[in-house]
């Protein structure tokens, strides 16, 4: 576990990108002037004809993506999610939700762990903006394995994706057998004392904390949820009925993400407590990105102090 | 453009206005004083320029038209109507629950709509998107944007235009409805977006400034945008909100008003009337 490979999920939507490249002629890629940060550049690299800067301008963008898909081709929207999401809402609303046209939105640089640019860079909103759109399919890979099959499948998928990258280095947990099926969580770990449902970098620090409160006697399950929409529903129910209790991780607001989701999909059939590990309804601020995932609980530590609060709010 | 056609077209648009009265007479809502200021230049498209299969609505190598000013959507299901694409009878649906002819255009709904539009200022964009595929799918096809004038005051027109030029989109002509108002009044008063011709060239547009009554003109300038390389075409069509119904013409209050029952028989004769001397 010590030597495990890091690498920030954006990296993974370049190198991704850049394969489908070679296989799919359909797949064009636009950025907003951010093509090194985002990695759309390895793409640009590979298919240079096939890749559109837009300039800093995320609205034509995204809606001349929602033109270009209307006539065959398979557009990959680059910029920050809180472009993406944030300034391009309406246009992402009305010009791709809509009308229901597919759409890859490859949003980066999500979450506080954007770090030194602080907290106008920092989205910890756009899950919850995205999850109000009819149709949208959101994604959340949790490392690189799991990002770069994400994309893959969000290409063969017909139909609108927001696809949610990180900037900082997260450790690759899942082998090179992982198999993505978009809208299935995965079980990463069987308990049944309580549940951690996480997404994207808290996967790892989900597991991390079921393995310190394992040493405590705790039997936690961990679930990796990295399609938020559609949820599946199934396996967070199963896991309230089997652990009665559960505590959600991500690295976003808790109003309207992960959290917000679960207690929806819980709250008529099984309503069961939950405890929210995520930003607690604040802006973020400058600093590195994995100081602030510590400062504001989105760690190990903190996922397994949770886990013990809502083990006592069990019935 | 002979005589016959001139007359040929001019019915055409007239039959075109009808179809916009009833449909917002129908619905007792839309917006008819945008709608009978295109009126004209809609009938020319779909009459005469635009390649399209009112059977094949999706045909892949078709002209595409994004209504930009979506919410003059009576206008072009007018137009769609005519050239075939539904019948007319369907145009006393627009608005109503259950009607493909929804109250701003709908791509996965009404046959022939190119593009969801309505907000404005997005269609420019999804238009400059079906060109630059166009070029990437090596099609010959056109792309055809109609904008309002206070629609200008959108700051994504302009994103768009900046991309369409620097991708030298000669396959996309906006046609800008310049009819000079708005719901709050006149363009000028409310936040004035004059002079447009200077600003679509500042931004790399070749720009025609024409009557947009006037098919002669009309079909000039579709022709020479089409000659135009390497750079899009901006036509500015000077327009008179409400053309052909007395009472709208020029009256920022048919912005988005609907005719009772008196204005209703009134704007139909002020139609016929136009009718019987052509």
């Amino acid at each position: 576990m010590a030597e495990m490979m890091k690498k920030a999920t954006r990296e993974s939507y370049g190198e991704a990108l850049a394969k489908l490249a070679e296989i799919n002629d359909k797949v064009i890629v636009f950025d907003a002037d951010l093509a090194g940060a985002t990695k759309t550049g390895i793409f640009k690299k590979a298919c240079p004809e096939r890749f559109f800067d837009c300039g800093i301008a995320e609205a034509n963008m995204m809606v001349a993506a929602a033109g270009a898909s209307t006539c065959g081709l398979i557009p990959f929207a680059s910029t920050f999610a809180m472009f993406a999401a944030g300034r391009a809402f309406e246009q992402v609303r009305n010009s791709i939700g809509y009308p229901h046209l597919n759409v890859k939105i490859g949003a980066t640089h999500a979450g506080v762990s954007v770090g030194e640019d602080g907290a106008t860079h920092q989205c910890n909103e756009d899950i919850a903006l995205m999850r109000t759109i009819p149709g949208m399919t959101i994604i959340n890979p949790a490392d690189d394995v799991e990002a770069q099959a994400a994309v893959m499948a969000a290409a063969q998928y017909m139909g609108p994706v927001y696809l949610r990258f990180g900037r900082l280095a997260a450790p690759v947990f899942n082998g090179p057998d992982y198999k993505f099926e978009m809208g299935k969580g995965v079980t990463l770990r069987e308990g049944k004392d309580l549940t951690i449902i996480a997404t994207g970098i808290l996967v790892y620090e989900a597991l991390m904390a079921a393995e310190a409160l394992a040493g405590e006697g705790i039997d936690a399950r961990v679930i990796n949820i990295h399609t938020i929409k559609p949820l599946d529903t199934q396996l967070v129910l199963q896991a309230a009925r089997e652990t009665g209790v559960l505590v959600t991780a991500e690295e976003h607001s808790v109003i309207g993400g992960l959290g917000a989701a679960v207690l929806e999909a819980i709250s008529e059939e099984c309503p069961v407590p939950v405890v929210r590990v995520g930003i607690k309804d604040t802006f973020g601020h400058s600093g590195k990105g994995a100081e602030l995932l510590k400062e504001y609980g989105l760690c190990r530590e903190n996922i397994a102090t949770e886990a013990k609060r809502a083990l006592k709010l069990k019935k | 453009m002979n005589d016959q056609k001139r007359r040929r077209l001019a019915k055409a648009a007239n039959h075109v206005r009808k179809g916009i009265l009833e449909e917002v007479y129908a619905a007792q809502s839309g917006h008819p004083g945008g709608s009978l200021s295109i009126a004209d230049i809609m009938t020319y498209l779909y009459q005469e320029e635009l390649r399209v299969d009112p059977a094949n609505p999706r045909w892949e190598d078709r002209d595409r038209l994004v209504l930009s000013k979506g919410h003059v959507c009576p206008a072009l299901y007018a137009a769609l109507a005519q050239k075939g694409f539904f019948p007319e009878e369907e145009l006393k649906t627009f608005r109503r629950v259950g009607s493909r002819l929804q109250g701003h255009p709908d791509l996965n709904k009404a046959p022939g709509v190119d593009f969801t539009a309505g907000s404005l200022g997005q269609g420019v964009s999804a238009a400059a998107g079906m060109a630059l595929a166009g070029k990437i799918n090596r099609k010959d096809y056109r792309v055809y944007a109609i904008l309002g004038d206070g629609e200008l005051q959108e700051g994504e027109v302009w994103e768009s235009a900046m991309f369409s030029a620097h991708y030298k989109l000669d396959n996309l002509c906006y046609i800008i409805d310049n009819n000079g108002l708005q719901i709050d009044g006149d363009i000028r008063d409310v936040c004035s977006p004059y002079p447009i011709d200077e600003k679509f060239a500042a931004f790399g547009f070749h720009v025609i400034n024409i009557d947009g009554h006037n098919f002669d003109e009309i079909e000039e300038a579709l022709a020479q945008a089409k000659t135009v390389k390497g750079k899009p075409t901006a036509i500015i069509a000077k327009t008179v909100k409400g053309k052909g119904i007395s009472f709208m013409e020029n009256n920022a209050a048919w912005h988005g008003a609907a005719p009772n029952a008196q204005q209703y028989e009134t704007a139909l004769a002020d139609l016929e009337k136009i009718e019987e001397v052509l």
